[in-house]
């Protein structure tokens, strides 16, 4: 191989890091290009989604001028999230900056969106950023039960849906749990972000506390009979975490036998649910879900509390020329997944710059790869995929091929070894393939 | 590499799959046997689906787990950038056959036609290779090359780093997923060639596990 490392894009980070720098410091004093650009696209949100459109629409066509507005200077991923909770990984490990897309040319607007007018964003701190394509990625807000809300989750019954502070706090609340305690966990209603993840997390706590803390139990209350991977967490917690057992660490109570959750009372720490009541140490409780606020007040939702979209471009089918990915979105036949918005993102930014070039858009892919860890000590990981293509009725993301990892007489534990690895490795890539970083 | 990247981009964006019709899986493939028994099977008119993708557009799908532009970050992940056009090929076939045994990348494969994986990988055979940054010991990576040039020289030119010998790179490619690889070859989980099977005998027998350690540290260290 004779051109190997002509030019190596870690080579290529670190030449001009000082630049990265001084934009990242700089990156509220953004001016808008007056007509320099072959167009303009302001992107809202600088999650999985939005992060990733802005860098492929300005990779498509680097002639686009490309904003990117996200109110926070550091996103922290929710995938992962749950191994921070049980400390195999430190909340540093979820950050994210945007120095990497400043460096791709992409501007960073560290504002708060308090409009999207037709042809402009307006933002908290005054600016007017004018488009001709927007693209919104405002992931989700909750529907909290009687007495849950922000300022609880902040300080006692946490959700930690979205990564950050609380994430830290819920692990600092299960180090400080005394051994016998009871940890309580609220899954959420469909649909809603990261569908494996309530049950990653609870066989992530059945491990930590099957270390440090054995004789302590944690309770689940789910307003469902059956949720995401449920064959494979079932077993996994039966092989790992003596589920059906006495000594099971893990009582889940399912919607048949009252798990709905009607009130959460901080006080007391107590939780009331359809049958009983129940009392924690540590509650966690994952709140039923819509799109995020910015969806809302842009009249983007319709009644279902999600935004409707033309499946090939991701636009709105209410507001044109706005469009709509990741989990805020009706993305018909995907999931709500992080890797799902990234795969939204790259058709949406093939929709978007095909629109200022006036060309054709053409024809989707979509991917879906979701990785859960049910235990670490064995390491025991599973994961679905799909494959997906638009059906030619636009009436559906259909599911071309793809499912679960094998389980009962197919199981391989080798391979559950390997999927921890592939899990991790796969973060590495989704996430510096989002940010640049 | 990124200008050239983009240029290359719009090239492979000109090579558009193969429009071959495809029809979904059965939906619900994996429902219980139980279920079906309920009701006696309603054969389902299946939905019609868009294909056609570009080579671009697919090789995008592809990058959140092999790392952007293919080049990977995840030390279990393989770099898929820069190998040659028919390995990527027989690589994506052999997973959707299951000759290759695998955890995911078979239930990936079996989504696409032969048009699909013949653009994706005309895709990623013009991106440019970017070995991963690994630290190893100066003596193993000195043993390796000699191993190497006794043992696997022939069909992995110019130390594994040469596209066109179609035994894919190893020069820089993360020795995690060499590790998981060699296990594979040696498991008979992913197909081996006669050929190479009489190699890896052969090194195994006189050198033993630490000689294959020291071929992937030697491959690892060639970034």
């Amino acid at each position: 191989m004779s051109n190997k490392k002509q030019f190596n894009r870690r080579d290529f980070l670190k030449v001009s890091g000082g630049t990265v720098g001084a934009a990242a410091a700089g990156f509220t004093f953004y001016t808008p290009s007056a007509s320099a650009a072959k167009g303009r696209v302001v992107v809202v949100g600088g999650g999985m989604g939005g992060a990733t459109a802005a860098r492929y629409i300005k990779k498509a066509d680097p002639a686009i001028d490309v904003t990117l507005v996200e109110a926070n200077a550091t996103y922290h991923t929710c995938f992962m999230s749950n191994f921070v909770i049980t400390g195999h990984r430190e909340l540093d490990y979820l950050a994210h900056g945007y120095a990497g897309l400043a460096a791709e040319g992409i501007n960073i607007v560290n504002d708060t969106v308090i409009g999207i007018d037709d042809n402009a964003v307006k933002t908290r701190g005054g600016q007017t950023l004018p488009f001709d394509r927007c693209v919104v990625s405002p992931g989700v807000s909750f529907k909290f039960a009687e007495g849950h809300n922000e300022d609880v989750a902040n300080t006692s019954i946490t959700h930690a849906w979205k990564a950050g502070k609380q994430t830290q706090l819920l692990r600092n609340q299960l180090e400080a749990m005394k051994d016998g305690g009871t940890v309580v966990i609220g899954a959420p209603r469909n649909p809603f972000r990261c569908p494996p993840g309530p049950y990653e997390r609870t066989s992530l706590i059945a491990g930590y506390l099957k270390k440090h803390k054995p004789k302590s139990k944690i309770i689940v209350l789910d307003p469902k009979d059956k949720f995401s991977k449920f064959g494979l967490f079932m077993e996994g917690w039966k092989t790992h975490y003596g589920y059906g057992t006495d000594d099971s660490l893990i009582t889940w109570v399912k919607a048949a036998e009252g798990g709905a959750i009607e009130e959460v009372d901080a006080a007391s720490m107590t939780v009331s649910a359809e049958i009983e009541e129940f009392q924690g140490d540590v509650i966690n409780i994952i709140p039923d879900q819509k799109a995020g606020a910015l969806a809302f007040s842009a009249g983007l939702v319709d009644d279902s509390g999600w935004a409707p979209v033309d499946l090939k471009s991701f636009e709105s089918t209410i507001r044109p020329n706005i469009h709509v990915i990741g989990d805020a979105s009706q993305a018909k036949g995907m999931p709500k997944s992080g890797y799902a918005a990234s795969s939204e993102a790259k058709v949406c930014a093939d929709a978007v710059v095909s629109a200022i070039n006036g060309t054709a858009q053409g024809v989707p892919a979509y991917v879906n790869t979701c990785y859960s860890v049910i235990s670490f000590e064995p390491k025991d990981g599973i994961s679905v995929a799909a494959i997906y293509k638009l059906r030619e009725d636009g009436s559906k993301i259909q599911k071309m091929s793809g499912g679960l990892t094998p389980s009962g007489d197919k199981r391989n534990a080798a391979n559950r070894a390997r999927e921890v690895d592939y899990a991790l490795s796969w973060y590495e890539n989704i996430s510096s393939n989002t940010f640049a970083d | 590499m990124q200008l050239k990247t983009f240029a290359i981009s719009a090239l492979a964006a000109t090579l558009v799959a193969g429009c071959a019709t495809q029809q979904p899986a059965e939906e619900k493939a994996a429902a219980p046997a139980k279920a079906a028994a309920k009701a006696p099977a309603k054969p389902k008119p299946k939905p019609k689906v868009i294909s056609g993708a570009s080579g671009t557009m697919l090789a995008s799908t592809c990058e959140g787990c092999h790392g952007t532009d293919g080049n990977s970050n995840g030390p279990a992940t393989p770099t898929i950038a820069g190998m040659s056009e028919d390995y990527l090929i027989e690589a994506m076939e052999e997973f959707r056959d299951g000759d290759t045994k695998s955890t995911i990348m078979g239930r990936i494969a079996k989504g696409y036609t032969d048009g699909e994986i013949e653009a994706m990988s005309a895709y990623y055979a013009e991106v440019s290779y970017v070995g991963a940054a690994q630290s190893s010991d100066a003596a193993t990576v000195a043993k390796g090359e000699k191993l190497h040039s006794k043992y696997c020289e022939k069909c992995h030119h110019d130390g594994g780093s040469d596209a066109s010998d179609d035994s894919g790179i190893l020069a820089g490619q993360w020795t995690p997923y060499l590790h998981y690889t060699l296990q594979d070859f040696a498991s008979g989980d992913r197909a081996i060639s006669r050929k190479m099977k009489k190699k890896m005998d052969q090194l195994v027998a006189a050198e033993g596990q630490a000689g294959l350690d020291a071929i992937i540290t030697y491959y690892g260290s060639q970034n």
